[in-house]
């Protein structure tokens, strides 16, 4: 199942320091959106508002009404929350105490399945998943942190699955891989969002060129320009976007 | 899910807890004392539990005069190690040279005291302590007749117990020298020594400070290793030659012992006192080593 | 000064800090040659599993203060690694000024000197209780507690903060992130401390002279008076009895052979990580 995001007048501080202002906007179902800007823009704050993870940050505030199917995320417990929408980050994290497989299911493990087989079904299902099954069938049993970064990087993608979310963040999932593994990456993205509704921060902009359904441009905290990847790249409306995308920006 | 944070910081209260029942209960015990001699306990240098007079002056002297010394030897002794460890020896032979300094905080304080008793006191009696006569007797703190066991073999005692501690913290001290000053100077012509004495010794001075503070602390609480060499005589001699006592020491001796309530107290408020010292200065070295770390 | 001299002047201050280690080596040295020496002539397996014999009669060991030791050394740890853990994982996942106001504390109760646990534990409860087992270890928690507090919450501290965050984004209630993910990939330090804290401990006399006591028989419990190795050292070293002195250094070997492997050991576990 996926589902759709909605965001209304979003508003994030670290303390004194306003990150995001008045943010509106909404994720398509099954889609790609990929959230652009400088760095220091606020892109990862706005992901990070979505899941309630900025919130577990010191002194960090949020303000507005993000809804999850017309649920509002703010409502709810956020821990049944962040089961529902996963995430990846920037750098793979695997934990370093587990192996690849217990890694692979580490949240259903942690939040209380204790079934071996029904585990190590679903390590298979999701490695499968991420195309990381054949690669890693003989060395499951080795510490995560073992393999190679794009190896880790998709082995935390099978993470996040195997808690089965509707939505999943990405967080420049791929700047800390070589091309080849970032290509894979890419179509494991793009293979991912018949099931999954994607949002993915990049500072890349071939990236979101490359794999997006919808680009939002953010600047400084704001919510610049947000429309169909296609045409936002070229026939911007905004001229800050347009210089952004042009590569003419300080 | 806020269960959890309530366990833990049950457990993290009974911490403070537990700092505090520390105070309040030798605060309490120490009680009798207090109003039986009032301020004259701190300076009265006469103890003597048959006539119930007790002054705590000797051992605060002997405490702290030991401690002082130990520091005389060990600050020179562990900053010239820390150099030679850091700056002259290949980082492999270094891991092994200071582990062998710090199997010397490895060693039980009642081991260290069992050496003392049977090594370090016949060897203060006969070489070092005629020595010590004849080259600074003209000095009074080295006048007198030579005993075995005396503040001074205690001072010795505790600098050899100091000196692993005051050579850790020196040597991380050293190590966090900028690499970009030193090649600076270098550069300038300067040879090794100079660059060690203008550049990285001056660079690294907050950080020994407070290692020598977190050493004085450990020497003022220091218990059975000098208890066994000072010779647990409670008076203020002219000779460091002499026999003394501390406070750690004479609780040590005297607590079992102790017959009458007052005599208890008193040794409580001796252990009060101590530990009043040994917070104050261990919060001085911390303060100290905090703004080292935040300098960083 | 030309350069020659200021050579010169830089060799012969190699030759001083050069000094300055080998004097330090020096009392390291003699220790643990005496012990040696004199430590292996003592022992013996009547040495190590009798009871002591009245001075001057001849024989005897120190099968109960080894035994003491272990109940002593045991029972503190049970009581001290629980708190110690989880007023560390408060210290370490709950940042804030009471965290903040716990971790100075701790740093000053570390400081404590040994002889002023054995006095505390001693006014608190020794007058209601007696003399006992259980009293010995409770004053060398209080000096247990603080060390192996804050061995855990420096290693908590260092596990990085993307392991929580990873935990945490997969919604994991956080005191399973805690307990489950931080803490284990804290463990290896927090091992460490608890073994170090344990060497500590286990030389530890001071805080047992008037709380454990000293027994020259079998322990039946925890709440009798007990024994220890570290406590016959001293009666023995500071005793007239030459076969006694001679015992000490006997039981001071066995009590170093311990320390010394246990805080070995840790080291060539750390290092291999």
């Amino acid at each position: 199942m996926s589902s759709e995001i909605e965001i209304e007048d979003l508003n994030a501080w670290f303390g004194e320091k306003h990150v995001l202002k008045d943010v509106s906007m909404e994720m398509e179902k099954n889609r790609i959106t990929a959230i652009i800007g400088p760095s220091g823009c606020g892109k990862t704050t706005l992901i990070r508002c979505i899941n309630r993870m900025h919130e577990t940050v010191p002194e960090a505030r949020v303000e507005g009404r993000i809804l999850l199917n017309e649920l509002d995320v703010y409502q709810e417990d956020p821990v049944s929350i962040r089961s529902r929408i996963g995430m990846v980050f920037q750098r793979p994290n695997p934990f370093p105490t587990m192996s690849v497989s217990e890694n692979a299911v580490a949240g259903l493990k942690l939040r209380g399945t204790r079934d071996r087989s029904v585990l190590a079904e679903k390590a298979k299902e999701v490695l499968m998943a991420v195309g990381l099954w054949d690669e890693v069938r003989n060395e499951l049993n080795k510490p995560g942190t073992s393999l190679s970064g794009g190896q880790q990087q998709r082995l935390c993608i099978a993470r996040a699955l195997a808690v089965e979310p509707e939505v999943i963040l990405m967080d420049e999932p791929c700047s800390a891989l070589d091309p080849v593994s970032t290509m894979r990456i890419e179509d494991l993205i793009y293979r991912l969002r018949e099931n999954y509704t994607i949002i993915i921060v990049t500072h890349n902009m071939q990236q979101a060129a490359r794999i997006s359904d919808r680009t939002a441009f953010l600047y400084m905290g704001e919510l610049i320009e947000y429309g169909p990847t296609k045409r936002l790249f070229e026939k911007p409306e905004n001229e800050l976007t347009e210089r952004y995308i042009s590569g003419r920006f300080g | 899910m806020e269960k959890f944070r309530l366990v833990t910081a049950a457990f993290a209260i009974s911490l403070a807890a537990l700092a505090l029942a520390l105070f309040t209960q030798l605060l309490t015990s120490s009680l009798p004392a207090v109003e039986r001699f009032g301020l004259t306990f701190l300076f009265d240098t006469i103890w003597d539990p048959v006539m119930e007079v007790f002054g705590a002056l000797p051992f605060v002297y002997g405490t702290l005069v030991t401690s002082l010394i130990a520091l005389l030897i060990a600050v020179p002794l562990s900053i010239g190690a820390a150099v030679f460890l850091t700056q002259y020896v290949p980082t492999r032979t270094s891991y092994l040279l200071s582990f062998l300094i710090e199997i010397i905080a490895a060693i039980p304080s009642v081991v260290i005291g069992l050496w003392g008793i049977f090594v370090l006191i016949p060897f203060m009696r006969d070489p070092l302590g005629t020595f010590l006569v004849e080259c600074l007797g003209f000095i009074p703190l080295f006048q007198g007749p030579v005993f075995g066991p005396s503040i001074m073999t205690g001072a010795i005692i505790l600098a050899i117990m100091i000196i692993p501690i005051i050579t850790s913290i020196t040597k991380d001290a050293i190590n966090t020298t900028p690499e970009l000053q030193r090649e600076g100077l270098v550069a300038l012509g300067s040879t090794r020594w100079e660059v060690i004495t203008k550049i990285i010794l001056p660079y690294a001075r907050p950080g020994i400070i407070g290692g020598v503070m977190l050493g004085l602390g450990r020497a003022v609480g220091e218990t059975m290793a000098i208890t066994m060499v000072i010779g647990n005589t409670p008076s203020i001699p002219a000779s460091l030659l002499a026999p003394g006592d501390t406070l750690a020491s004479v609780i040590a001796n005297q607590f079992s012992e102790a017959t009458s309530a007052i005599h208890t107290s008193a040794l409580i408020e001796l252990g009060l006192i101590l530990f009043v010292i040994t917070v104050v200065i261990n919060i001085c070295a911390r303060l100290i080593l905090r703004r080292e770390v935040a300098r960083e | 000064m030309n350069l020659r001299t200021r050579k010169m002047k830089g060799n012969a201050m190699i030759i001083l800090v050069a000094l300055a280690f080998v004097i330090i080596m020096i009392p390291l040295m003699s220790m643990l040659y005496m012990i040696a020496i004199r430590g292996i002539g003592a022992i013996s397996l009547e040495f190590l599993t009798s009871l002591p014999t009245p001075p001057g009669e001849p024989g005897g060991g120190v099968g109960n203060a080894i035994q003491g030791s272990l109940m002593l050394v045991a029972t503190a740890s049970a009581i001290s690694i629980p708190i110690s853990i989880m007023a560390a994982v408060y210290i370490s996942e709950y940042r804030g000024k009471l965290s903040s106001a716990i971790e100075l504390i701790t740093d000053v109760l570390s400081g404590t000197p040994s002889i002023v646990a054995g006095v505390f534990i001693y006014v608190l409860i020794i007058p209601r209780t007696g003399f006992s087992a259980l009293a010995g270890s409770l004053a060398l928690s209080v000096l247990m507690i603080p060390t192996v507090t804050i061995a855990s919450y420096e290693s908590l501290k260092a596990v990085p903060n993307h392991i929580r965050e990873a935990a945490i984004a997969l919604g994991v209630p956080k005191w399973k992130t805690s307990l489950f993910v931080v803490l284990r990939s804290a463990m290896i330090g927090i091992g460490t401390g608890v073994i170090l804290g344990i060497a500590r401990i286990s030389g530890e006399t001071a805080p047992l002279l008037f709380t454990a006591l000293g027994n020259m028989y079998w322990n039946e419990g925890l709440l009798q008076p007990t024994s220890a190795l570290p406590l016959l050292i001293y009666n023995y070293a500071t005793s007239p009895y030459r076969s006694w002195q001679a015992q000490a250094w006997g039981a001071a070997f066995i009590l170093l052979v311990i320390v010394l492997l246990l805080n070995i050991g840790v080291r060539i576990v750390a290092r291999k990580r």
